[in-house]
């Protein structure tokens, strides 16, 4: 086995915070609580002396939503996160006074600006700039900042697959599975998705947890899932999967579960709920209860923001078809499974691992790659989607409850 | 570690695996393995579709990466095409029933 083998590298240097936890990024946070603020806070951003680690988020919804505060809260006060402009219009329902208590009690720098209050558009995208410009003249976003030191293991990184294609399960997925009983073993901490993209794969990782206990949560967290996809009408099974080879709805659930790797699954955690410990971790998505707000995640970067939400400093994102998107807040790591789409837009991905298909190297060989790139990318090197400049972020309504013990046995 | 000698066109995905995965488009012949061996395909195979590793008896669990993906519904020979006619799910009529019961 080579999961035993040391991790690549040696000690990076990342951004202390109060809370113990490192960033690897100093991203300005400028967030928008409610729709009518977001060209606000989109201009504020892009207007700054130097917008590149200026970060758009937001929630763009008028009701008061218990899941997005919750979300913007872990957002705001995430590791890749320096400082944080609110922007409010001023009569949405969003609770901007406690957003601002949580992020200046975790000693980061924050502003609120209302629009209503300060004079408009334009008074208040001029406020912005000049706050954000401010904090940024301290040593925000400055390689100087990077003091605390830290190595692979102590970062968590979050996994999903978007654009899947046949290829996808053969190649990028189970290279980060071997990426992830890499950094595991090593005292890493891994985070996978997503129970409806797992139907048929329940036993199997029940057998993986550390406790029956927590065995028997994954069983029902999955056929909680396969329960809420149908009652969305979602099928189970498409044409396509058949021509490109996949037979039946467990062989597709498992090109995606081979992203999770092989080893000791340690809990399930929801949206928002920040993972405890080291180990390998399978993040909920589905919402509890019959179906309220539709599908648990309308696209790709919903996903992404959760797993960020959860912790992540860093996301492997395989494909096939070829996804171009990257994320606010932590770096994206595109993996393509498929030669020919790598071929077509290599600028857009960071790892080649459909040369597999091609015999020019192993699923070993890859995964040692990625783990190379990570510790760089660690240490600052942009990723393709960053240098091209993807900052996607979607938060909709949604509901989401914290897991318990059972689901978190390895937490005392 | 792999080994990268000499491009294999069937993947084993894991140890013990009855499926090999085509890397390429297949014609009827020997074909390298990734695990070091060779199999005889028996028939056309595209890329992504699968290949009996060995003899597969009736009623057989079919594993890939370590993991069920179904059962054979008939013998299955080593470097025949495994796909719906030879090979159903474990799990779909359990799924229709229990989204039918909601």
């Amino acid at each position: 086995m080579t999961a035993a083998a040391a991790l690549p590298g040696g000690t990076l240097l990342g951004y202390p915070r109060s809370d113990g936890r490192v960033g690897i990024r100093d991203v300005v946070a400028v967030v928008y609580l409610v729709e009518c603020a977001r060209l606000v806070a989109d201009a504020i951003a892009a207007g700054c002396s130097n917008p590149d680690d200026v970060h758009v988020i937001g929630f763009g919804g008028c009701y008061p939503s218990p899941y997005a505060q919750q979300m913007l809260e872990r957002l705001c006060t995430h590791p890749n996160v320096g400082a944080v402009a609110l922007v409010s219009l001023g009569c949405e329902g969003f609770d901007r006074e406690r957003l601002a208590e949580v992020v200046a009690a975790s000693g980061r720098p924050v502003t609120t600006l209302v629009i209503q209050q300060t004079g408009g558009t334009r008074a208040t995208v001029a406020a912005g700039r000049a706050w954000v410009d401010g904090v940024r003249a301290g040593s925000i976003g400055t390689p100087a900042a990077r003091t605390a030191p830290i190595e692979l293991a102590d970062l968590v990184v979050g996994t999903i697959c978007g654009g899947s294609d046949g290829t996808s399960g053969i190649t990028a997925n189970p290279v980060v599975g071997r990426v992830f009983d890499r950094l595991v073993a090593a005292g890493g901490t891994a985070v996978f998705e997503e129970t409806g993209e797992l139907i048929g794969c329940e036993r199997h990782m029940a057998a993986r947890a550390v406790t029956p206990e927590l065995g028997a949560e994954i069983v029902a967290r999955v056929e909680k899932a396969a329960g809420y996809y149908t009652a969305m009408g979602h099928g189970s099974f498409a044409p396509g999967n058949a021509e490109g080879g996949l037979t039946t709805l467990e062989e597709k659930s498992l090109g995606a579960y081979t992203k999770s790797g092989s080893g000791p699954i340690h809990g399930v955690v929801t949206p928002g709920q920040l993972v405890p410990a080291p180990g390998l971790y399978l993040l909920d998505v589905v919402p509890e209860g019959a179906p309220r707000w539709g599908f648990p995640n309308i696209n790709d970067n919903a996903e992404i923001a959760e797993l960020i939400a959860c912790g992540s400093h860093v996301v492997l994102f395989t494909t096939g078809r070829g996804s171009v998107v990257g994320s606010a807040i932590s770096p994206v790591v595109k993996i393509c499974a498929n030669p020919e789409t790598y071929r077509r837009m290599s600028e857009d991905m960071d790892v080649d691992a459909g040369r597999i298909l091609e015999g020019r190297d192993g699923i070993d060989d890859v995964a040692g790659e990625v783990l190379d790139l990570l510790h760089e990318v660690a240490g600052g090197r942009p990723t393709a989607s960053e240098g091209l400049g993807h900052t996607e972020f979607v938060l909709t309504y949604k509901s989401s409850e914290p897991t318990g013990p059972s689901c978190l046995p390895t937490v005392r | 570690m792999s080994g990268t000698t000499s491009p294999a066109t069937l993947i084993r995905l894991a140890e013990g695996d009855g499926v090999l995965v085509a890397a390429q488009d297949l014609a009827p012949g020997p074909h390298r393995t990734s695990a070091g061996g060779t199999v005889l395909v028996r028939e056309r195979v595209a890329l992504g579709h699968k290949v009996a590793a060995r003899d597969l008896a009736m009623g057989e669990r079919v594993v890939r990466a370590g993991m069920s993906i179904g059962s054979a519904t008939r013998v299955i020979l080593a470097g025949e095409w495994v796909h719906t006619h030879n090979l159903a799910s474990d799990y779909i009529a359990t799924f229709a029933h229990r989204g039918g019961e909601r």
